[in-house]
């Protein structure tokens, strides 16, 4: 079983690397483009009998280190 | 009178740091490594210096927060023993939770090593004792991700216990409110970004502040 995590800058802080490639895709013509944001992806191999139960667990590990509360907002998959 | 200094795989100003403690400071300094659960109880001091503990992995303090030695120095702090976190050490501080708030990266991107003026902002902890509030010292940073960040509320909190000790003049990486070092609620652990013992000496003799008030806090002659 695999889980996928995605990290992002919460909406409150300001994401610079996001804003700056922002700016060069507009620059490129790209004005559609309203906000980039740009995060991490963490996939993990995991041995759990149900998804839920390795959910359950995926989650306090982003709680307890993948993610950083006070500044990140996670977003856990469970893939088969 | 013994200070402990912490070397996490990627610290690089740990030998600065000892270096400034014992020739500078005259402070009796003892090494200690990452890996090591050893008894701090004979420690008045333990340092997380500088530098890029685990490279960065994952986030910056990340890794070292969960290292073997952070739940003695977790347990040190909360019997009141003072922990000071300088650059990347300010960083594990505030990962393994010890500080509130976490530093996210330079609103430029860039890394930036410079000389910043900072304003002590309070005087009533073991920290800056040796001086005024509103007084002015030049210390230098070097850090890619510096940008403190609190929420308002947390932002409160700090403000009505005196917990910022220094703001930068010039906010050089964007951080919330320009808050360059800030306190515990107990007053006994500091994290800041700039570098004391790296104006300890030739240069700049600002971060002698620190050091001076430290050990007046202990009770040692200067």
């Amino acid at each position: 079983m695999k889980a996928r995590i995605h990290v992002f800058y919460k909406d409150s802080v300001f994401d610079p690397q996001g804003n700056t490639v922002g700016e060069s895709l507009k620059k490129m013509g790209f004005h559609k483009v309203k906000n980039v944001r740009i995060g991490r992806v963490i996939d993990l191999e995991v041995d759990y009998s149900t998804k839920e139960e390795a959910k359950k667990d995926v989650i306090r590990m982003c709680e307890k280190l993948l993610a950083n509360p006070v500044i990140e907002s996670f977003r856990p998959e469970i893939l088969d | 009178m013994k200070v402990g200094v912490i070397t996490f795989p990627g610290s690089n100003c740990d030998s600065d740091v000892v270096d400034c403690l014992q020739r500078v400071g005259g402070f009796e300094v003892g090494r200690l490594w990452h890996k090591e659960s050893p008894d701090l109880s004979s420690f008045k001091l333990i340092v997380l210096p500088g530098g890029f503990s685990y490279g960065d992995y994952l986030r910056c303090g990340a890794m070292a927060s969960c290292s073997p030695i952070m739940d003695k120095v977790k347990a040190f702090a909360s019997q009141g023993g003072l922990v000071l976190g300088i650059c990347n050490g300010f960083q594990i501080l505030c990962e393994s939770g010890l500080l509130p708030g976490a530093l996210a990266r330079n609103l430029n991107l860039n890394f930036i090593c410079t000389d910043v003026s900072v304003q002590i902002e309070a005087s009533d902890n073991p920290w800056t004792l040796k001086t005024e509030k509103h007084q002015l010292l030049s210390l230098p940073i070097a850090h890619g991700e510096g940008r403190y960040i609190i929420d308002d509320q947390g932002y409160e909190e700090l403000l009505k216990n005196s917990q910022i000790l220094m703001t930068y003049r010039n906010n050089p990486n964007g951080s919330t409110h320009n808050i360059a070092g800030i306190c515990n609620r107990n007053k006994n652990v500091f994290g800041l970004m700039p570098h004391p013992e790296r104006a300890s000496d030739l240069r700049s003799r600002d971060g002698l502040k620190i050091w001076d008030s430290l050990k007046t806090y202990l009770g040692i002659q200067s």
